[in-house]
């Protein structure tokens, strides 16, 4: 079941200021082992790859 | 700021008045008044009127010789709107205001989000309405100019507040000259730079945001509803956002994030403000003529005093505290200051509660402005993200949006609900609640016939609503019990509400409060519950009611 949308805003404040504690280069490995641990959760290969592919969309800045 | 060569007052739409300072035997001969008020700002004119519905007189200050400069605030909420209906002051603001529900949010030119404010069929108001900040001040005024128990003292500066054993002295500088007036209580609603405040030591605190809005009205045939528009990341201002909001008078307001780059005076040079705003309404498809008519710039701050009452001196308003304009909270809590401060201070003044009536203020609505920092807050940290992390959940959650409409919640303005009150004492909180209301929260309204709503039945001061399936025996007694704690208790049973609209009235007005019958409900003047109980038991009522709102004497 989708989380609603308090607890979501509560991921999105708690990820807002892990981002701020890190260092650029902890950033990024940070957002991986954060998305490995969520994919193993899932337990869902084709979903998580459906993932991978909608949150490359709208990447490129105006 | 206006185009070069107009003056502060030169408005395309707008005649300001000008007003002059007291004849001065009259002021040297009045040596004292009941309650002072400083700053006839909107805030200041509200109090004065809602003390005068309560039959208290008030001498109003302003140093200024007309109304505030420039449209400033112009969202005006529900719980306003029905505030304003109690002070006798509403009909202008309902003929000339535009309401609104609904609010679209675009990223990257595509819509995002559309969100319906709370509304339905129950209510008297709609959620929001917009109009400029001289219009409030004008019908305020006409109203204050109409009270016969108001005197207002325009071109006169407070330039001290000292305490006296009985109050405090105020000292005034008028245009003709110096004097000093005694007051019992000070009312100090001079805005947000509030003199009254660093005279008293005082200071706000809270944090302020980074990002500067740019404020600018124009004038134009713009086709368009009366909606909250907000665009992120918009060709016409890359990484930034912009608000627009629809207002009489064909007048449109284009707030807009600073661009980088630029320096506070230069954002605000004329030239800018124009290329700025052009290239916004290009954006937004607008291709006809317009005008600019005003501009200022704006920067989010959650600033507040600690404690809103300094003895004889209440602070309201701007003076007490700062919130973002994301909220579209800075007047409306002002205007609720008023309110709960006026309706207090007037029992106090008629004898009818002891001064630790007052002592409610600052609790409840200290706690109204901690709670729209809050909401404003992520409001603000969407709007202007402060950090990298901010900005990259923000930009990431906008993204998202593009695809997913579930993501476009993050963008809501939370506009929301009056705040409930709960610390203070002026609530029962400790009564059984009947049904789903609860002490503290605003009494929800009812549509109860084609012309009626339940808010039109409430009284003046507080309102007893007896939801008895029969005229309970004691009910004679139980008014006039209560009727010692408010000479001006209103009374509605289930008997009237029948005869007036039926049982399906009657069955409507259970199904809203989710009340049972037999329940008992008390009203305060500001609309607010303040008990309920699941029946009509006078003895605990008279009890609990007087302890929260009446004199120590007495019991
Ligand atoms: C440029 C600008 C833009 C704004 N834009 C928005 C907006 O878009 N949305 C929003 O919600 N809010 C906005 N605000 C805030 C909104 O205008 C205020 O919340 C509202 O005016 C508060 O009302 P007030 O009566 O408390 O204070 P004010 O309106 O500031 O009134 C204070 C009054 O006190 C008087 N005064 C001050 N000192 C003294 C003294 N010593 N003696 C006598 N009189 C004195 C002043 O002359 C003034 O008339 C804006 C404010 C400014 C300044």
């Amino acid at each position: 079941m989708a989380l609603n949308f308090a607890d979501l805003e509560i991921v999105y404040e708690e990820l807002a200021r892990t981002l701020d504690r890190l260092s650029p280069s902890e950033r990024e490995v940070f957002l991986c082992k954060l998305s490995l641990l969520m994919a193993r959760d899932l337990g869902d290969l084709s979903r998580v790859q459906a993932m991978i592919q909608t949150a490359q969309n709208h990447l490129e800045t105006l | 700021m206006r185009p070069a060569g107009k003056g502060a007052h030169d408005s395309l739409y707008f005649t300001y008045p000008a007003f002059t300072a007291p004849d001065r035997a009259h002021v040297l001969a009045r040596e004292g008044c009941k309650v002072a008020i400083v700053g006839a700002g909107p805030v200041g004119m509200f109090a004065a009127l809602t003390l005068a519905r309560f039959g208290i007189a008030s001498v109003l200050f302003d140093k200024k010789d007309t109304f505030n400069d420039g449209s400033r605030a112009i969202c005006v909420q529900r719980s306003s709107y029905q505030a304003l209906e109690r002070a006798g002051a509403v009909k202008p603001f309902i003929e000339k205001a535009y309401g609104w529900t609904m609010g679209r949010t675009f990223y990257r030119g595509e819509q995002i989000l559309e969100f319906e404010m709370p509304h339905s069929d129950s209510e008297k108001y709609l959620p929001m309405y917009n109009i400029q900040q001289q219009f409030i001040e004008q019908y305020l005024w006409d109203a204050v100019a109409a009270s016969p128990l108001i005197e207002t003292r325009w071109c006169s500066e407070v330039t001290g507040a000292d305490d006296t054993e009985s109050g405090a002295r105020l000292s005034v500088q008028d245009t003709n000259g110096r004097y000093q007036i005694e007051a019992e209580w000070v009312l100090a609603a001079d805005g947000a730079r509030s003199a009254i405040r660093s005279m008293r030591g005082l200071r706000l605190k809270g944090d302020n945001f980074p990002g500067r809005y740019v404020i600018a009205d124009v004038q134009m045939d713009h086709a368009y509803q009366t909606i909250r528009r907000a665009l992120f990341d918009s060709k016409s201002n890359p990484d930034k956002t912009i608000l627009i909001h629809r207002q009489p008078d064909n007048i449109w307001r284009i707030d807009y994030q600073m661009p980088d780059g630029q320096s506070e005076e230069e954002a605000i040079s004329e030239d800018n403000i124009r290329d700025n705003v052009g290239r916004i309404l290009r954006d937004i498809d607008y291709q006809g003529a317009w005008e600019l008519e005003w501009w200022s710039i704006y920067s989010a701050n959650t600033l507040a005093l600690d404690d809103y009452r300094d003895g004889r001196v209440i602070f309201i308003g701007d003076s007490a505290h700062i919130v973002p304009i994301f909220g579209v909270r800075g007047l409306n809590n002002g205007l609720a200051d008023a309110e709960n401060a006026g309706w207090k201070l007037a029992r106090v003044l008629k004898g009818l509660s002891d001064e630790r009536l007052m002592d409610s203020y600052s609790p409840e609505r200290r706690g109204a402005t901690l709670d729209v920092f809050e909401n404003a807050t992520k409001s603000a940290r969407f709007m202007t993200p402060p950090t990298k992390g901010w900005t990259v959940m923000r930009d990431a959650a906008l993204s998202l949006a593009l695809d997913h409409e579930w993501a476009g919640a993050f963008a809501n303005p939370r506009q929301m609900e009056p705040f409930t009150y709960t610390d203070g004492g002026a609530v029962l909180s400790h009564t059984e609640t009947a049904g789903s209301v609860k002490p503290g929260a605003v009494l929800p309204n009812e549509r109860l016939s084609d012309d009626a709503y339940l808010s039109d039945l409430l009284g003046n001061g507080f309102t007893l609503i007896v939801l008895e399936e029969k005229d309970p025996a004691g009910l004679d007694a139980l008014k006039a019990s209560l009727l010692g704690l408010d000479p001006e208790l209103e009374c509605i049973t289930s008997g009237h509400i029948r005869a007036r609209f039926g049982a399906a009235g009657l069955s409507r007005l259970h199904e809203r409060l989710g009340t049972q019958p037999g329940a008992t409900l008390l009203i305060r003047p500001d609309g607010y519950l303040a008990g309920a109980w699941p029946t009509c038991v006078a003895d605990v009522i008279v009890a609990q009611a007087t302890a929260a709102f009446g004199r120590k004497e007495t019991h």
